[in-house]
């Protein structure tokens, strides 16, 4: 099967600086990948090139068949980004912000309204954007990704400001991507937590994908698979493992 | 979805956050208003001298307002990474482009209707033939609301942001200015005939540059 996102030493510069310096990366459809590394890693810049807001500028990147080289926006209507900004305006309530993502995306304005109940915000879905709290901007950055069905999900720090609920919120999220045929990219500082849901970790180092980590998630999901194989069972990897270099 | 609505959606959340927001009733339109104030001032000596060249400030006036619509339309898409979200959201670069210049445009038409009373109150202008009057008023107002619209995105593009928007957009805007006052002159003077060349001019302008717009504006919302 064609992987989501194929990346092959793609390299980003912002002004001259290489924010990304070469990166290899594969995502499948199903699986939730959480990108670790410190600030200036290169994780936003990452799930920036993938949604195709910044240039390739050099190696190769395909995300839901499309070339990056070539086309940076005929894969967008596939795709949700929840950035470090809501994408939203100010001066709209929260089910116009919705409404307008939602039918800017030629989905019905039923998906806004189930969205706005996915993630909690039913009851503030006539406050405008500037009157919300930053949990409930993530919120309802969330929603409107949500409301677009998307193929891809993009998170940039997505746990920032949430609240307990809205963490859980965003856990069913990421939980119910494997069943709803999605591939999530989780750039985050909250390891714990999201290594807990991811199936796969990347590690990024000075732009670099310098690792793999094999979470929880995946090995269980590796050991069923196994399991479920003739010849039995696959010896376990600890989780945390540092498995396979990307590069 | 067809192009006309996406461009509709577009220009109906720019008029949303307009009509909320209240900036062109509550800024824009006051500082025109105060404009023609300044240049009453100025001529007030000859009221004739006003009256002779009332279509001219009358231009000027909305052009400067024009800066300022242009500049709040690209604004409003700065704040919360909106434009980003634009360029995600899967509408059609042309209809991102027709949908905002609308909406400038429909803010500038009714900024020009309250103009148009301050001028006849303030200059003691008489107005002639209605017909070459409003048609121009429109045709202009298409044309500079589609420039404004594409020099704005120009503008963003460029990092200087919207103090770069009246050194773009300015000089590529006089052709209107000269024949919207043009027009008016001969259209308030009640010789329509004179007018419809003018007329002819701004209907040229506005189809040249809203279609480079549409054209063009993907491309540098992508630069953005």
């Amino acid at each position: 099967m064609q992987p989501v996102v194929r990346l092959r030493s793609a390299v980003c510069l912002l002004g001259r600086f290489p924010a990304l310096a070469g990166v290899d990366l594969d995502v499948e459809s199903g699986e939730v990948i959480l990108l670790s590394g410190g600030n200036g890693a290169g994780k936003t810049t990452l799930l920036r090139l993938i949604a195709g807001l910044v240039r390739l500028h050099e190696g190769e990147a395909e995300v839901l068949g499309h070339d990056l080289a070539h086309d940076r926006s005929s894969h967008r209507h596939e795709l949700a980004f929840v950035g470090h900004e809501t994408f939203c305006y100010d001066d709209l309530t929260v089910r116009e912000n919705l409404v307008f993502a939602t039918r800017a995306a030629g989905a019905d304005v039923a998906a806004a309204d189930a969205a706005l109940e996915r993630v909690g915000l039913e009851r503030s879905a006539g406050v405008t954007h500037a009157r919300l709290s930053a949990g409930q901007r993530r919120r309802l950055a969330l929603a409107v990704a949500l409301s677009r069905d998307p193929r891809l999900l993009l998170l940039d720090e997505p746990h920032a400001g949430l609240d307990v609920e809205g963490r859980g919120v965003l856990d069913a999220v990421l939980q119910a991507s494997a069943s709803e045929n999605r591939a999530v990219l989780v750039a985050s500082h909250e390891l714990d937590r999201t290594r807990a849901l991811a199936t796969r970790e990347v590690v990024l180092t000075a732009g670099q994908a310098t690792g793999t980590i094999v979470t929880a998630t995946e090995r269980s999901e590796g050991a069923r698979r196994s399991n479920e194989r003739p010849g039995g069972r696959r010896p376990g990897i600890p989780a945390g493992e540092r498995v396979r270099p990307e590069r | 979805m067809s192009l006309v609505r996406e461009a509709s959606l577009v220009a109906g959340k720019d008029l949303r956050i307009e009509a909320r927001s209240r900036v062109t009733a509550e800024q824009i339109l006051p500082f025109g208003l105060v404009v023609l104030l300044l240049f009453a001032f100025a001529l007030d000596p000859d009221r004739g001298v006003l009256r002779d060249v009332a279509p001219g400030l009358f231009w000027v006036t909305v052009l400067l307002a024009a800066l300022l619509a242009v500049s709040r339309s690209f604004a409003i898409e700065a704040a919360n990474g909106a434009r980003d979200g634009l360029r995600l959201s899967g509408l059609d670069p042309a209809a991102i482009f027709l949908g905002k210049a609308a909406a400038v445009a429909v803010e500038l038409l009714a900024l020009e209707a309250v103009l148009s009373v301050g001028v006849i109150v303030l200059f003691d202008v008489a107005l002639g033939s209605i017909a070459p009057i409003v048609l121009g008023a429109f045709l202009a107002t298409v044309g500079i609301a589609a420039t404004g619209t594409l020099y704005g995105v120009l503008a963003a593009s460029s990092g200087a942001r919207e103090t770069l928007v009246p050194v773009l957009l300015l000089p590529v805007v006089s052709p209107v200015l000269l024949a919207a006052t043009r027009a008016w002159e001969a259209a308030i003077d009640d010789v329509p005939s004179e007018s419809w060349p003018w007329i002819g001019l701004l209907a040229i302008f506005a189809v040249l540059y809203t279609s480079i717009g549409t054209l063009a504006f993907g491309s540098l919302l992508e630069e953005a």
